[in-house]
């Protein structure tokens, strides 16, 4: 499972460095033990719609998380309950929000992964895949009309959504403005069903960086050093003025497109590559080696994110539902020029 | 000295550049060069930085415009044509509609459209694409039909919290003309009665509205007096205007650009059916452009839409029933 190289990226670690690997790590954990509970509750017939997990991509979730900050600009796909915490949601709002709570940011009128609060600059994704890349493209023309600088704005794709017409017009306009977008793409080998080879082919999605006019890095994305060290580089040259950056990280989704999917189509090849390793087992191998911390350390560790996942969705599923005759059935903001309902 | 709808256009953005701080413009060629039909004319020189050539990419045009608005902008879209919103269609039904009802977030952006039929402009430069964003909730539509309303409806349009497609009609950018632009105007959402009368009502909007008038003109010189409703908004669509001239002539026909499948006339036959049976004396009558794309060649476009004289046929019908 861990290789030498592993081992030894860690070992000499500044004290700084092995901060931040321990907090994104934090956020790796979290986001593993709320998923499990999540597709518990799933299976309990307790979640409202589909439940997609990111089981697998937790370090490249949370090495963007961690490197964007309070102020910048962050809009996650649909595996990214790592980096969502770490830039910054709460347990409680994203547990409302996938159990349809009245309370929770999206009022049981939108579910889970689309949730957001893009006053906060947690832009709410929507089904269709690339639009958000001119969308957070936007975002930063806004900050530079209003002369703030420091400032990067990120969002995640994965293999799929790089085929869409919306992600090739976002990326090349960005690229045009020279904004500090960073686009990270997770290529976890599989759109739902369809392979990489149905998908693209090119030699590598990393060969689309040069056309668009953009910096490219490719990472493991199973190694959390790797995903941390490359990812952090990425978003501090797209504040210092860089233009985008984007990052490609080869790793395998270990669930299904959703709860709903066995994957069964996943070739076993795969499984047993090196791309197949879940990261969080490398990461854990990682901080022992290094002698971070103990085996019982993150046991416990773990154990405490367990209790705290289990009161949260707790308060969640006690919450009040949204109901139909305190609904204003309006979509627009400006109620005296919404319509009524015939 | 006489402004036309297409400078009162320009007028507008030239005044919310002024203004607004938050205002900005973000289209194919609107910089420099001016705009296709030269809407922003000069604009990118008296607001430096303000107003961007974006690439050929009527999809990203869209998502940046979300983007600044949820950061507090107050952007302007023009697309080159309205036929070619269908490439930003997804970002304005799916994204900009859905924006406030699911995030509690505003989102006001204003894409302007060029559209309508001109003589051999053909099938992906003369659509009217109206009714397609008046289908989906969270859009307020837009179609003025003077000069007056083309600057004030589009200064109105900024000031909206919610996202506005304005659709400007390319036919009347050059053939109409105004003495002064004005100082006051009917609220967003208000139709208009363009003429009053008794024997019928024309309900109609955009470039219809001058067929319309024509037509009620030419019906005139034979005793009949036909009142012509211009709607402004189709969407929201002033239903109590239309049913108020409806309830005065107790006749009404429905004339739209737009195929005729479904649509604003549809709609505007559907409300005063379910709303004012009452007030009909015949049943109601559409007229459409017919159910083909729209016709390169003169001598044919000047058959797929709705004229003057084919109102007058339809009139004269209704008059009869």
């Amino acid at each position: 499972m861990l290789q030498n190289s592993d081992v030894a990226s860690v070992k000499s670690q500044s004290d700084e460095r092995r901060e931040r690997y321990l907090s994104a790590f934090r956020w790796m954990m979290l986001a593993r033990v709320f998923e499990e509970k999540l597709a518990s509750l799933y299976r309990g017939g307790k979640v409202i719609g589909g439940v997609f997990l990111s089981k697998g991509q937790e370090a490249l979730s949370a090495a963007l998380g961690t490197a964007l900050r309070k102020g910048d600009i962050y809009a996650p796909l649909i595996r990214d309950s790592a980096g969502r915490f770490a830039f910054g949601e709460t347990l409680l709002e994203a547990a409302r929000t996938c159990v349809g709570s009245r309370l929770g940011p999206m009022r049981g009128r939108e579910g889970n992964i689309h949730r957001g609060r893009p006053r906060d600059g947690y832009y709410a994704m929507i089904s269709h895949l690339g639009v958000m890349v001119s969308t957070v493209a936007g975002g930063l023309i806004a900050r530079r009309f209003k002369g703030v600088n420091d400032v990067v704005g990120a969002t995640c794709i994965g293999d799929g959504g790089t085929s869409t017409g919306s992600f090739h017009e976002g990326l090349n306009m960005a690229a045009v403005e020279k904004l500090p977008l960073v686009v990270v793409v997770a290529n976890n080998q599989y759109a739902y069903s369809t392979p990489t080879s149905k998908q693209y082919a090119c030699a590598d999605l990393i060969d689309r960086a040069i056309g668009y006019g953009v910096r490219g890095y490719k990472i493991d994305g199973t190694d959390p050093q790797a995903c941390f060290d490359t990812v952090g580089e990425a978003v501090e040259r797209a504040r210092a003025g860089e233009g985008p950056q984007m990052v490609v990280a080869d790793l395998l989704r270990l669930v299904g497109h959703g709860e709903h999917d066995d994957a069964h189509y996943v070739n076993h090849a795969l499984k047993v590559s090196p791309i197949g390793r879940d990261c969080l087992d490398v990461a854990r191998a990682q901080i022992t080696a290094a002698e971070w911390m103990t085996a019982s350390e993150l046991d416990t560790l773990r154990e405490q994110m367990q209790a705290e996942v289990e009161a949260t969705f707790a308060t969640a599923l006690r919450d009040p539902l949204p109901d139909p005759n305190l609904e204003d059935w309006r979509a627009l903001s400006t109620k005296s020029l919404a319509e009524g309902n015939a | 000295m006489a402004i036309t709808y297409l400078e009162a256009i320009r007028e507008a953005q030239a005044k919310l550049l002024a203004d607004d701080p938050r205002v900005f413009i973000y289209g194919q060629d609107v910089g420099s060069f001016g705009g296709a039909f030269k809407a922003t004319k000069g604009l990118a020189k008296e607001f430096p930085g303000r107003v961007l050539d974006s690439p050929i990419s009527e999809d990203a045009q869209v998502g940046l415009a979300i983007g600044a608005a949820l950061e507090g902008m107050r952007p302007i879209v023009e697309m080159q044509f309205a036929d070619f919103s269908t490439c930003g269609l997804n970002q304005i039904i799916n994204h900009a509609a859905t924006m406030f009802w699911r995030t509690n977030v505003k989102c006001p952006i204003v894409v302007r459209l060029p559209c309508g039929g001109t003589a051999g402009a053909g099938p992906f430069h003369s659509q009217s694409m109206e009714a397609l964003y008046a289908h989906y909730p969270g859009l307020i539509v837009l179609n003025p039909a003077t000069v007056e309303d083309a600057y004030s409806m589009l200064i109105a349009a900024v000031a909206i919290d919610d996202p506005v497609v304005f659709c400007e009609h390319k036919y009347l950018y050059y053939h109409l003309k105004a003495d002064s632009l004005p100082t006051e105007a009917l609220p967003v959402g208000k139709a208009r009665v363009a003429r009053p009368g008794r024997d019928a009502t024309i309900v109609a909007y955009s470039a219809m509205v001058h067929e319309a008038l024509a037509c009620a003109e030419e019906l005139a010189t034979d005793g009949w007096e036909i009142e012509v409703v211009d709607l402004r908004s189709v969407k929201p669509l002033d239903t109590d205007t239309i049913l108020g001239s409806v309830a005065r002539t107790g006749r009404l026909l429905a004339v739209g650009e737009a195929f005729p499948w479904g649509g604003v006339t549809a709609e505007v036959v559907a409300r005063v059916a379910t709303e004012g049976f009452s007030l009909l004396d015949a049943p109601p009558m559409r007229l459409n452009a017919k159910d083909t794309p729209v016709p390169y060649h003169p001598n044919l476009w000047g058959t797929h839409r709705p004229t003057a004289r084919a109102i007058i046929g339809a009139m004269r019908e209704l008059l009869q029933a």
